[in-house]
This record gives structure tokens, C-alpha cells and sequence, in this order.
């Protein structure tokens, strides 16, 4: 069964009188636990289809299933749901509550469960996740503390946290010197595989696209190319 | 909730300046709504027990008409032996009622042999007066007992017809029928001023004042009554129109009329009250306009950090609860800064025992007193005003669309 099943998805945009087409029509199809790149320049339309895909925004026509769901009938409070159970998100900015410790940080999305876990078992997954991304020891601090590529694996953390079967990172790496940008997506690609979950991410950055199993290419609103990587 | 709570506390501790002001405002208003409540509310009680514990008691019966002819000395609207004895029992039926009196009032004239002077006199029992007005004893001579024979003159009389105690005086009065008659008197003491209505009046023995009005069978102008508990004065007042209403005429003869109604002191406890509606009024807009102020500010901020909540999977009701929560805790915390603050202000000053003079009362020590319903109702009105407050600024954050939020630079 398909994780992502999308047919003919298009998205137009009002700016003042002109209409804006960000996606034309795109035909997507995706397996459970991939690890995919998008790629392709500015306003090709990669932010806007990971918005779909993320449910935070709805195509202007078109079909999309997630899970085996249809994801365009929900209402807000049901996408919300649909999103804190089955989707995890990292940001280009981190995008960490800063008022919030790491530790924090990475419980937040399993407070916004539907059935909110017990503290055991929240405490469970996190520090199984902190160890996994190398900063039992940082738990206490604040994201003020920490450095960029910690922030972000603390973003990598808590998309993980309640064990979605897709993760979207839009631009994960743009942030983050070289190095730092490597250590995430192994570390991305790593945990995937721990955790089954199928992750999507977008970047500019043609060494990191190696990384991905199966890259496809946007350009002004359709996908051009998809390509496979073997070995990756 | 907890960690709502704990969220909305650290959120407000981003802007420490910002919320230590609004902290500081809601602070200030509980702290002057209370001062005030404190100290105008205890001045009313202060006022209140001066008249009522004084001359006119907490409740007065009298015949329909009486109050209002009361300058023209009605003796046609005193009660009749056989009414005053049907009354007393049913005012015996109502354990609340501490104590009465009976009086005969009329008006008089007052000479000194040289000089004369109108007065209003009251024909007393004077143990039931001096129990039913436990602080007229503190305006007369110590040892003064009002025995047939003597008389209480104010002092302001006393002044004008330069009389003092141990004087003789004559009273003159008119009966029903229009004859004059008079009756020597001994001043057994002096009165100060007594409030109200009474601020004038002289005291004589009932027996005297049947005397001098030449009635024979005991007849009383006004019953008046002292309660156990003030507070519930308009429920006896109701359960007494009822017990009356039992007698010959279906009542149609009384009128029952609580203190307010019989001195001008009643509209300024009203006034007072309607003063502390418009402060709390005040309050409210400081509370309402400083949250609302500071929770805008807050969702404008936070405009990407909503999105990003949204984007995990808070639901718009949670977004919503978390911005609520910010207010509510403001308000909690402004009240209770501001009870802490009131409550010691109210006692210090309590300690202080500061005096102050109202018209001839003088040397009236402010002694504010606040209760738990203000209390409690201030702190119900805060915290439900912050609530409120933040009500609309938490709406627009849950209201945002989460694409848009995350946008938002």
C-alpha cells in the first residue's frame, strides 16, 4: 500500500488581482520508509507540495491520501489530529519553543496526542530518542544553549517522537554549516531506519541530495524528473 | 492543564518587563478597589451604627402617614393601648429582633423662664431606650437614669438657652385638643449630638409625656427596632410586613420603614455603594485593557511559534487554551499581589488608628474592615476579566492558518 497517493494536485495563489499556479498538476506516488529528495530552484513549488503533504494547507484541486486516508476532508481541529499522530516536521529554522527545555521540546508533540501518553512512556521515547541523536547530557538546557546543528537534532527528535510514518523537512540543512548539515541527514537516515518512518525533505544543497534514496525534481510546478539512487 | 499552566507562566516570563507592568496594574487596581471597598465600606458601617445604635434603630413602626405629617406633631396617629399591645406580640414572635422601644413624640416648647425654645421631645421607657440604643448611653451623664420629673435636653439647646445640668425647665406642649399645657422639668443631663434625625430631640419619662399631653390610656407614637444581625434587615423587615399583616385591617394601618428610609444618611450609603460599583468599573477596565494590550502583543510575537505548534498537531482549542491560560495567570497573579498588598495596606492603617471629624462627630478613628464576599468577588471579577481580556487575541491565534503562521517573519 502506498503511503502517499496524490493525483493531480494543483495549487493557485491570489496575489492582489494575479493568480499565482504554484503546482500545475502533479501525479506523486510514494512507498512506506523511503528516505526522498525534492529538489529544485525557488518557487519551483517544493515548499508548497510538502505543505499538502504536511496538511497544513489544501490543494486547490486534486486528490491526496496519506496512510490510506483522505486527507482533504478533514476540517482544521481534524487535521491537527491527523498531523500531531501520523506526521513529524523539522523546520529550516529549528523552529524549538524557546521557552521550552530540550527534553521539552521533543515531549511537546506527545502532549498534543489525542490519548497523551503516560509520563513513563513519554520518558521513555525521549530519552531513547536523546541518546540516539547524542544529548542525554543537553536535556535541561534551553534551545538559547544549544548550538545550531543540536537544535536541529532536537528538531529531528521531536518529529520523531510520536513515531509518525511520515516525516517532511523542508530545507533541513540550509541553517547548518557543511558538516553539521551531513551529521543531520545521516542522523535523518539513520533513525528511519530505526523507526520505519518515511521521511521527505527538500534542498538546495546537490551533496546532500546524494543522501536520498529517490530524488524527484520540481520545476515551475510539475515534476520533471524522479530519479532512484541505489546503494544510497 | 498543568502544562498549559507551566507554558503560559514561562511564556510570560519572555517579556519580564512587560509582564511585571501589567502585573503591576492589576495589582494596582485590586489594591485601590480593596482599599476603598475597606474604608468607604467600614466609614457607611461606622455612620450607619452611629445613627441606628443612637436614635433611630434598625427598623420603626408607625401609623400610615405618620412620617410624613411628622412636623405637624400627628397625636392623632399615635397607637392606642389595644395596637400597641397586638403589635409588641407579634414583634415578640421574631427571635431576630433584639430589642424594641415605644416613644411618644411631640413637639414642644422649652423655656428657661427667660427664654424659650422649640423642641422635639421623645416620651421614653428608658431601659427599653437605653438597650434597643446601646450608644445613647455614651451621650449622656454617666449616672443619668431619666426618672419621672427630669429630662434630657441636647446640647445644642442646652447652649442656646444657656442651661446646664441640675436646671429647672419648663416644657410646654399642645394636647389633641389644642389646649396648652406645661410641666416643670429637671435637666438630668445633657445630651451630645445623637445623628440623624434625633440630633435635636429631648427625652422625658412616658409617664410625663402622658401627663403633659393629658392622655390617659398609654399611647406611642413609633415602635423602634434594634436586630440581632444587621445584615439581615430586609428579610426581617419582609418577615415582620408578613406578621403584621395577620392583624385587624390586614395592616392597612402600619408602616414599617428600615433606617434609610427616615435619614438622609441612607442616600449616601447609596452613594457610597454606587462610588464602589464605579471603581470596580475602573478596575475592570484597567484589567481588561492592560491583558487584552499585553496578550496582542504576545499573539503578534509569536506568530511563527504558533504555526509551529499548529504544524506539530495542537489543535485550534489548545492554541487557544495555551493564550487563555497566559491571561488567567496574569490575573491570578495580579489579584492575589493585590490582596497581599490590600490586606497589609487595611492593617496598617487599622494599627494606625488615624482620626477624622464628620460634620459634629469628631474624632472618629478609620478603622477599614474588608470581608471575604469582597474578596472574593474582586477576585472572581479579575480573574474573569483576564480571562475575557485575553479571549479575543487567543481567538486570532487559534483562528491562524498554520501555513501562513509559519511564513510569518
Amino acid at each position: 500500500m502506498s503511503l502517499i497517493h496524490a493525483e493531480k494536485i494543483t495549487k493557485n495563489y491570489q496575489l492582489g488581482e494575479i493568480q499565482v499556479q504554484a503546482l500545475k498538476g502533479i501525479d506523486f506516488e510514494l512507498k512506506e520508509s523511503r528516505f526522498v529528495s525534492f529538489i529544485g530552484p525557488s518557487g519551483s513549488g517544493k515548499t508548497t507540495l510538502l505543505n499538502l503533504l504536511g496538511c497544513l494547507d489544501k490543494p486547490s484541486e486534486g486528490y491526496l491520501e496519506i496512510g490510506g486516508t483522505n486527507v482533504l476532508k478533514f476540517n482544521r481541529t481534524e487535521s491537527a489530529l491527523f498531523r500531531s499522530s501520523k506526521i513529524g516536521f523539522i523546520f529550516q529554522d529549528f523552529n524549538l519553543i524557546p521557552v521550552l527545555s530540550v527534553y521539552e521540546n521533543i515531549e511537546y508533540p506527545l502532549l498534543m496526542l489525542q490519548t497523551i501518553p503516560s509520563k513513563p512512556e513519554r520518558k521513555k521515547r525521549i530519552i531513547n530518542l536523546l541518546e540516539q541523536i547524542g544529548m542525554e547530557s543537553q536535556k535541561d538546557k534551553y534551545p538559547h544553549q544549544i548550538s545550531g546543528g543540536q537544535k536541529q537534532r532536537v528538531a529531528v527528535a521531536r518529529a520523531l517522537v510520536t513515531h509518525p510514518v511520515l516525516v517532511l523537512a523542508d530545507e533541513p540543512t540550509a541553517n547548518l554549516d557543511h558538516a553539521t548539515a551531513f551529521q543531520v541527514i545521516h542522523l535523518m537516515k539513520k533513525i528511519k531506519n530505526d523507526f520505519g518512518a518515511s521521511f521527505i525533505f527538500s534542498t538546495h544543497d546537490p551533496k546532500i541530495v546524494g543522501e536520498a534514496e529517490l530524488i524527484y525534481t520540481l520545476e515551475d510546478g510539475l515534476i520533471t524528473s524522479r530519479k532512484e539512487i541505489k546503494g544510497a | 492543564m498543568m502544562n498549559l499552566l507551566k507554558i503560559g507562566l514561562r511564556n510570560l516570563r519572555r517579556q519580564k518587563r512587560r509582564s511585571l507592568l501589567t502585573l503591576s496594574l492589576i495589582t494596582l487596581g485590586v489594591l485601590s478597589v480593596l482599599l476603598f471597598i475597606g474604608i468607604a465600606g467600614s466609614f457607611k458601617n461606622m455612620m450607619i451604627g452611629q445613627i441606628t445604635d443612637s436614635s433611630i434603630g434598625h427598623l420603626q413602626i408607625h401609623k400610615k402617614g405618620y412620617v410624613e405629617s411628622i412636623d405637624n406633631n400627628p397625636l392623632d396617629l399615635n397607637f392606642t393601648l389595644e395596637e400597641l399591645k397586638m403589635i409588641e406580640e407579634k414583634i415578640l414572635q421574631i427571635p431576630q429582633i433584639e430589642s424594641f422601644t415605644k416613644r411618644i413624640r411631640f413637639g414642644g416648647m422649652l423655656s428657661n423662664f427667660n427664654a424659650t425654645s422649640s423642641i422635639r421631645i421623645n416620651g421614653i421607657d428608658p431601659l427599653l431606650e437605653l438597650k434597643t440604643m446601646p450608644l445613647l448611653k455614651s451621650k449622656i451623664k454617666e449616672e443619668a437614669v431619666l426618672i419621672p420629673g427630669e429630662i434630657w435636653i441636647p446640647e445644642i439647646t442646652a447652649k442656646g438657652l444657656d442651661l446646664k445640668e441640675g436646671d429647672t425647665v419648663v416644657l410646654i406642649a399642645n394636647n389633641k385638643d389644642g389646649s396648652v399645657n406645661g410641666k416643670q422639668f429637671l435637666i438630668s443631663s445633657l445630651v451630645s449630638n445623637l445623628g440623624g434625625t434625633g440630633s435635636r430631640d429631648a427625652y422625658i419619662h412616658f409617664e410625663d409625656a402622658m401627663e403633659l399631653l393629658r392622655i390617659e390610656k398609654t399611647q406611642m407614637s413609633e415602635f423602634s427596632l434594634r436586630l440581632t444581625d444587621f445584615k439581615h434587615l430586609a428579610s426581617i423587615e419582609k418577615q415582620l410586613k408578613n406578621l403584621l399583616k395577620s392583624l385587624p385591617g390586614n395592616q392597612q394601618f402600619l408602616e414599617i420603614h428600615t433606617w434609610d428610609q427616615l435619614v438622609g444618611f441612607g442616600n449616601i450609603a447609596k452613594m457610597i455603594d454606587l462610588m464602589s460599583l464605579f471603581i470596580k468599573i475602573i478596575m475592570i477596565a484597567i484589567v481588561l485593557i492592560s491583558i487584552m494590550n499585553v496578550m496582542t502583543m504576545a499573539v503578534y510575537e509569536r506568530i511563527r511559534e504558533i504555526g509551529t505548534i499548529s504544524a506539530i498537531g495542537a489543535t485550534p482549542k489548545k492554541i487557544l487554551s495555551l493564550f487563555l491560560a497566559e491571561g488567567f495567570l496574569i490575573g491570578i497573579l495580579g489579584t492575589f499581589s493585590g490582596l497581599i498588598l490590600g490586606a497589609g495596606l487595611i492593617k496598617i492603617i487599622k494599627i494606625l488608628e488615624i482620626p477624622f471629624n464628620f460634620g459634629k462627630m469628631k474624632g472618629i478613628l478609620l478603622l477599614p474592615e474588608i470581608g471575604g464576599n469582597d474578596i472574593l468577588s474582586v477576585s472572581l471579577i479579575v480573574v474573569f476579566v483576564s480571562i475575557l481580556a485575553s479571549f479575543i487575541p487567543a481567538l486570532k491565534a487559534s483562528k491562524m492558518e498554520p501555513v501562513e503562521a509559519l511564513r510569518h517573519v
